[in-house]
């Protein structure tokens, strides 16, 4: 008995070692730091280091912290929400001078906005291009796979930021982009691309493109070509049998591809930076402003709050959602 | 050679019948095969149905295989193969593993290009046909069956390819599932099935189509024994009233035996025999065939007179010489082989009043519940395999290990085979 139990208690001690580790991982390097975010956005500015109060003392326990929390202030947020009571008064007024003023003033749901759309563009771009990548992939020859994968993750041996600032030698009106369709003839005088939306969307699309692609050669590579042999064998021909079997059960691939894209693409502040122009409009470069040129690190912890609600919450949801369905399935 | 034999009159009781053939078909029994009025013939077996477009010249084959080879690189998987199969045909490829069953299956569907020769199917050449244009349907070995569709989705899916109204969809649906007796698991997904399920979820879906055509690859692999034979039966109902042509495989001889009109045996991508199953089992035309459908003694043995319809057999390895109601293209001195089944060597306590018997040593017994058979060994230490019957529950002598026994057969028990 005594070794039973003994046996069991080492089972156990190894399992929670297996979980342990991870999770005590996601604690230190995740969740601190993100509490540590909430104080800051919950504080005052002030002009100190850091620049905020109150802070916490460690050295003086929890009469420290109390007292830190019985200070703490919504302020921050609410001046992230300025933005909506100004909809609500466009609405109750209906006039374009406000659309005007709204542009002038709402810089941070502007930006979330505008990011979240820039982000979802992309991603359905991403997912376009990716797509047939992955499918040519995963039906190339069973030997040329590894070679294949390998091409796609090349561009990750060199610098994310040396990529990025590459393109501005393809993009600006002297790059070679220009050049090359001048010298084609297709166009009479160059594109201004860079410093444009356009050169962010490209930006995105080239340096996210490998997480669509990986995903969905993995889901494509695994699915069973009997499938397709008995979807034609009832009658199916390819093309349609590519939207009834091969779409369908590819899409896990498609989900996880458009979630690595969409996810660091909203707060993509690189990118923006270097590709993009002053009227480009993302929150990761609002909340750099904020924190490094207004020193105001409680709204940009608050903008960094929000942006992960933004991104957690549909991601909850979508994923409850996914449980119901398959617990329906049974 | 037009000579036949078969189990029809047991020359003892310690005979069982073809255990391969259910009893029931013995009822049916028919003058048909008696044909040119020749008294002396003998049917080969029991007669499933009176069927042979095969031997009647004048009949259009519905399948042709005409010298179809395919190869995957250097290995030959179907070797310069021709074979026909007529309309409402039962027709059962056996083989052992690899030896290219499938690949022939895969080419009639058009899944696979013959890398020589050619494939007609109603008089039509299938070069360049697509798999969804051919009226052939197929049971896939792996079955693959659509994971994100519900067993009736994945039934439904040919007949919604064919454009068939809903109503008429949402019946034949219900009529599959009741024929593979599926209907409470209508709704779930292939993965929430057993392995036998699922085999039954592919037959029923390659069945929707009705087709002209049915391929079926190892259909009942995965059912057990009771519910395997039901689902024969039902199959070989449903080719009736359908007037389908079944192509099946199988690895179950008696599966072959029960449904099929006729057997082809293959080995190495080649045919090596096609006859009705009693013949396949009666007269095998090689070692291989013989070897292969059921259990069968192979007597090495040379010829040393032929008497117009017999031939006498000397036993190189047993100390007999025999007389076998068969006439062989072989030479007196040659060497052939006897093929004789476990059931018909007649076992003896006594020696027997026969021509010629073998002195043997029993050393195991395999009950099978309604045969046992009798592992003997000779003097000489030849090992020999007979089948008793097991018709009464108490035996008043019994034999057991390390009985004497005698044993012998008659003249037309055994087959010559020369290959
Ligand atoms: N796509 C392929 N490429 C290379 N060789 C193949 C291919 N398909 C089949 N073969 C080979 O062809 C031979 C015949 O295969 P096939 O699948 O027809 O066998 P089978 O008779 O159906 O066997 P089993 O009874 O095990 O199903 C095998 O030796 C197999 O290895
Ligand atoms: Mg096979």
């Amino acid at each position: 008995m005594r070794t039973v139990l003994s046996v069991l208690g080492r089972r156990l001690a190894s399992r929670w070692w297996v979980i342990g580790v991870p999770y005590a991982w996601l604690l230190f390097f995740f969740l601190v730091p993100f509490l540590i975010v909430i104080k800051i956005s919950l504080s005052g500015v002030a002009i100190a280091i850091p620049p905020y109060v109150p802070t916490i003392d460690l050295a003086q326990g929890w009469a420290s912290i109390r007292d830190a929390i019985s200070q703490f202030s919504f302020d921050n947020y609410v001046w992230l929400t300025e933005g909506w009571a100004s909809i609500r008064d466009a609405i109750s007024q209906f006039s374009f001078d406000n659309y005007v003023w709204l542009t002038e003033d709402d810089l941070y749901w502007k930006s979330y906005l505008s990011s979240v759309i820039i982000a979802g563009v992309s991603t359905i771009i991403t997912l376009a291009i990716g797509y047939p990548l992955a499918y040519g992939m995963a039906r190339a020859k069973p030997e040329w796979r590894p070679t294949l994968v390998m091409l796609v993750i090349l561009p990750f041996w060199t610098s994310f930021l040396i990529r990025v600032y590459a393109w501005i030698g393809i993009l600006k009106n002297e790059g070679l982009l220009n050049q090359l369709l001048l010298w084609l003839g297709v166009i009479n005088e160059p594109l201004i691309i860079l410093n444009t939306n356009w050169a962010v969307y490209i930006g995105i699309v080239y340096s996210y493109l490998p997480f669509m692609v990986l995903p969905l050669y993995a889901t494509l590579e695994k699915l069973d070509l009997s499938l397709l042999e008995a979807a034609e064998d009832l009658g199916c021909p390819p093309w349609k049998a590519f939207w009834k079997i091969t779409l369908p059960l590819s899409l896990p691939g498609v989900l996880a591809g458009c979630f690595l894209v969409f996810i660091p693409a909203v707060g993509e502040f690189v990118i923006p930076d270097i590709l993009g122009g002053s009227d480009t409009l993302m929150i990761g470069k609002t909340l750099w402003v904020e924190f490094f040129r207004n020193r105001d690190w409680p709204v940009s912890s608050a903008v960094a709050v929000i942006l992960l609600l933004i991104l957690v919450i549909p991601i909850v949801l979508f994923q409850n959602q996914q449980q119901k369905m398959q617990e329906r399935d049974k | 050679m037009d000579w036949r034999i078969g189990p029809v009159e047991y020359p003892g009781p310690n005979v069982s019948p073809g255990r391969n053939e259910p009893l029931r078909w013995l009822i049916t029994f028919s003058s048909h095969f008696d044909r040119g009025g020749d008294l002396a013939k003998k049917p080969i077996g029991p007669i499933r149905r009176t069927f042979a477009p095969w031997e009647d010249p004048e009949k259009r084959p519905f399948i042709e295989f005409r010298n179809v080879t395919k190869r995957f690189g250097s290995f030959t998987a179907v070797d310069n193969l021709s074979q026909t199969i007529y309309e409402r045909e039962f027709f059962a490829l056996l083989g052992g593993s690899g030896c290219g069953k499938t690949t022939l299956m895969r080419m009639l569907a058009g899944f696979e290009q013959p890398t020589e020769g050619e494939i007609f199917l109603d008089g039509q050449n299938l070069a360049g046909v697509p798999p969804y244009r051919r009226p052939v349907n197929m049971m896939f070995q792996s079955y693959a069956l659509f994971p994100h569709m519900s067993v009736e989705a994945n039934i439904a899916f040919g007949l919604k390819q064919d454009g068939f109204p809903k109503a008429d969809i949402a019946d034949r649906v219900k009529e599959m599932l009741r024929l593979v007796k599926l209907e409470p698991f209508g709704k779930r997904k292939p993965h929430q099935l057993s392995g036998g399920q699922r085999q039954r979820v592919a037959l029923a879906r390659s069945l929707a189509k009705r087709p002209k055509v049915l391929l079926l690859d190892e259909p009942l692999a995965a059912l057990d024994k009771k519910l395997r034979e039901e689902t024969q039966f039902e199959l070989m109902d449903l080719q009736m009233d359908l007037g389908m042509t079944f192509l099946i495989v199988t690895h179950d001889q008696e599966e072959a035996m029960t449904v099929a009109d006729r057997i082809a045996v293959m080995d190495a991508g080649r045919i090596i025999q096609v006859a009705t199953p009693s013949e396949i089992y009666e007269s095998p035309n090689s070692r291989y065939v013989a070897d292969f459908i059921g259990d069968i003694n192979l007597i090495e043995s040379k010829v040393v007179a032929k008497n117009g319809e017999t031939t006498r057999l000397r036993a190189t390895e047993l100390d007999i010489e025999f007389d076998v109601a068969q006439t062989t293209d072989a030479d007196i001195g040659d060497a052939v082989a006897f093929g004789i089944r476990p059931e018909k060597i007649t076992v003896t306590m006594d020696k027997p009043d026969a021509d010629f018997s073998v002195h043997a040593e029993i050393w195991d017994i395999g009950y099978l519940g309604d045969v046992s058979t009798l592992h003997c060994r000779t003097e000489d230490g030849h090992n020999l395999r007979a089948g008793i019957a097991n018709v009464t529950r108490l035996v008043e002598r019994p034999l057991t290990w390390d009985d004497k026994i005698w044993m012998t057969w008659r003249k037309d028990a055994g087959v010559i085979l020369r290959h």
